[in-house]
């Protein structure tokens, strides 16, 4: 297994990654500005093609190259773009309907870490890798997770909505990458054009709202209940 | 043999959606569908009954023929095939033609992922063909482009996409729970995992078990997680609705209770069978509580399929042969008798041109032969005998007390006696009640729009008065080699 016996530069590039994604994520939640949301996405998804590339020198995966290249050029360019273009078609600058504040948000968000830490020592504890970059990996990608959940709960544009999402299997991608290098390339690969088919569906889907439902926050969506 | 007819099986909705794509005549692209959905329909039927000497793999193991997906399989086929006959009829209805070969388009290559996904032996795959399930069907439930319908389209795919998530992570983790065992790469098939079960490590492969199930249980229906389920089977058209109930759910509920035998061999399956159990009780509960107060028809109907997938997750929950038996031949029942309650709505809905429970009155006067076929479906679908869903609810809950759920079988019943009164009175009040002097005369429906209703009622009043000893068989190889449970 590559994480058990990692020389202590990649573990501590591995470490520095996951930690800036974290950080990105943060940056997300306590952010107004639609825009300010997508460079954050944008910046964490260069992160993890880094991290990829990264992953594929040390354990030694040639294909994670591949999957770097392909990371960085859908999640960190061609992703962003087609949700800015949305924005701007839109004319939605910034968030205004949270249920949160940004700075409550993050004070949730940071107890969402404790949480995530809590279960990954339990986890890498009962697995002896206690002190690892795995419990680190596994913590980043809970947290990342209920951060993407947070944002989803917290957050009413259409927008927002459909970048938490993507927050939310950043996560995964970022943990499956350092956790479980072996899984079969091919799947990551699908998953990145999947992720390309939702973001397509997810635009289609905000123009109907704009036009039928007159516009794009889910306050709005409230006719079918009970 | 079987190969072949897996093949066709497949192949069949894959053409018929590219031959919409490219003809687009309205009255031909219905006509293909119906013809391709019978293809699948008759190949389901003999592939259910050769499955028993499989398994079979192919492309290199990444689709596997085996006794569960072979059955799910079967109730998905005979759902599109019904579906199918009914679209004819029900979309004409609509009056959409120019856009008809889009909704068939559409409909098949939903078809092609819902069978898809029975077939499946890579976990990771798996999770892929039902995030397509959810990616295609979200354009058929806003097929009519009105307000609802769009936020019913948002939800649906906002909340599964996210629920779905969930199962990824959980696959990720199994996968890593699996890696520890049988070294960094390898084929994460359904064997692959039941196989390095016994020697995975037990929080790890608990965490991802409740991640799976959950995320999985957001595509089932099972309350809580159950919130986009009746806003999207109430908004899309009705053939979509039985679709995405009598076939999808069912899709979904193969992969849990292929992760719940994974559970079983790791050891951790009395966690895992009480959260199911616990899921299974809270969706009656919701099923019950807003079936008594509904007011949509529609609506009324979705509820019902959240009850049942509480009542098919109850009998895995309990398993052993009679619950994993129960389970199984409760999906079959379910997926005839919803198809058969969605049709029964569409058709009210549309000739008397509202979707509230208080609009619809006099049916028994109006419909005669339909209203008869829809309230013997409603009697049906509240478990009451001489119907198939009897049956399997008295097996599911023989199991429960068989396993010692006492608490489970005892909430299941009252529960189920909850819907059954509640859910009558709804009809009772349609059928009834006499409605405003004022009130438009309805629509008449076509043949198309009642025949697949004959269909699924008949086959379902068989299986209430005889249980054919080749399904027995069938359900009693499931268990034993898939959960080792004990005859």
């Amino acid at each position: 297994m590559l994480i058990a016996h990692l020389d202590p530069l990649a573990s501590s590039i591995f470490s520095l990654m996951a930690i800036a994604s974290l950080v990105l994520a943060f940056v997300m939640l306590g952010s107004r500005w639609l825009n300010n949301y997508l460079y954050a996405f944008a910046a964490e998804s260069w992160m993890i093609a880094v991290l990829s590339a990264v992953v594929g020198y040390y354990g030694e995966y040639p294909e994670f190259y591949l999957v770097a290249i392909l990371t960085a050029f859908f999640r960190g360019l061609f992703l962003p773009y087609l949700v800015w273009r949305i924005i701007r078609r839109l004319n939605v600058a910034r968030e205004i309907h949270e249920i949160l504040q940004p700075s409550s948000a993050l004070v949730v968000g940071a107890f969402c870490v404790i949480f995530a830490l809590v279960v990954a020592y339990k986890v890498g504890g009962s697995l002896g890798l206690a002190g690892t970059v795995a419990v680190l990996a596994l913590t980043v990608m809970l947290s990342m997770n209920l951060i993407g959940f947070l944002m989803l709960a917290v957050r009413h544009e259409a927008l927002s909505q459909i970048l938490g999402l993507l927050v939310l299997e950043n996560g995964i991608f970022l943990g499956a990458q350092i956790l479980v290098p072996g899984m079969p390339l091919f799947i990551e690969i699908v998953i990145l054009f999947d992720l390309l088919i939702v973001v397509a569906c997810f635009g289609v889907l905000v123009q109907y709202l704009v036009v039928h439902v007159g516009s794009t926050s889910s306050l709005e969506l409230k006719r079918l209940v009970g | 043999m079987t190969g072949a007819l897996l093949l066709a099986m497949m192949t069949a909705p894959a053409a018929a959606a590219l031959a919409c794509i490219v003809v687009r005549r309205p009255r031909v692209v219905e006509l293909i569908n119906l013809i391709a959905s019978a293809i699948c329909f008759g190949c389901a039927v003999p592939l259910a009954a050769l499955s028993a000497s499989g398994p079979y793999h192919y492309w290199d193991g990444y689709i596997v023929l085996d006794m569960p997906g072979s059955w799910v399989l079967l109730c998905s086929a005979i759902v599109y095939f019904l579906a199918s006959i009914y679209s004819v009829g029900y979309m004409r209805l609509l009056g959409e033609d120019e856009k008809l070969w889009n909704f068939y388009t559409l409909f098949a290559v939903f078809a092609l992922t819902v069978l898809l996904s029975a077939v499946m032996n890579n976990a990771g795959l798996y999770w892929i063909v039902i995030e397509l399930t959810t990616l295609v069907s979200t354009f058929l439930v806003c097929f009519e482009r009105v307000a609802e319908s769009i936020e019913a389209a948002w939800k649906y795919i906002i909340v599964v996409s996210t629920g779905i998530s969930l199962a990824l992570l959980g696959t990720v983790l199994f996968y890593w729970a699996g890696s520890l065992v049988l070294g960094p790469t390898y084929d994460m098939t359904w064997d692959a995992l039941r196989g390095a079960a016994p020697s995975m490590n037990a929080p790890l492969a608990t965490l991802s078990f409740l991640l799976v199930l959950v995320g999985y249980g957001t595509k089932v229906g099972l309350a809580p997680m159950h919130t986009w389920l009746p806003d999207a089977h109430s908004e899309s058209p009705a053939p979509i609705s039985a679709m995405l109930s009598g076939a999808l759910l069912n899709g979904a509920m193969l992969g849990i209770f292929r992760y719940l035998t994974i559970a079983d061999a790791a050891g951790i399956g009395g966690l895992a069978r009480t959260t199911l159990v616990a899921f299974g009780v809270f969706s009656l509960l919701i099923g019950a509580l807003f079936i008594v107060r509904q007011s949509g028809i529609k609506r009324l109907m979705a509820y019902s399929s959240i009850e049942h997938m509480g009542v098919v997750a109850l009998g895995l929950g309990f398993g052993g042969l009679l619950g994993i038996a129960g389970a199984l031949y409760h999906m079959l029942n379910h997926s005839l008798n919803k198809s058969l309650m969605f049709f029964g709505a569409g058709n009210v809905m549309r000739s008397f041109g509202t979707k509230d429970i208080s609009g619809i009155r006099g049916v028994a006067d109006k419909f005669p032969v339909q209203g008869a076929l829809w309230l013997a479906g409603a009697v049906a679908i509240t478990g009451a005998p001489p119907f198939g869903l009897f049956l399997s609810e008295l097996v599911i809950l023989r199991a429960g007390l068989h396993q010692s759920y006492i608490w489970a079988v005892l909430a299941m019943l009252v529960l189920l006696i909850v819907i059954f009164i509640g859910f009558l009175n709804h009809f009772r009040a349609m059928y009834f009640n006499d409605g405003p002097d004022d009130m438009a005369q309805p629509r008449q429906l076509t043949a198309w729009c009642v025949a697949p209703m004959w269909l699924a009622l008949m086959p379902l009043l068989v299986l209430g008065v005889w249980w054919p000893a080749g399904m027995w068989d069938h359900f009693m190889a499931i268990a034993t080699t898939m959960s080792g449970a004990k005859p």
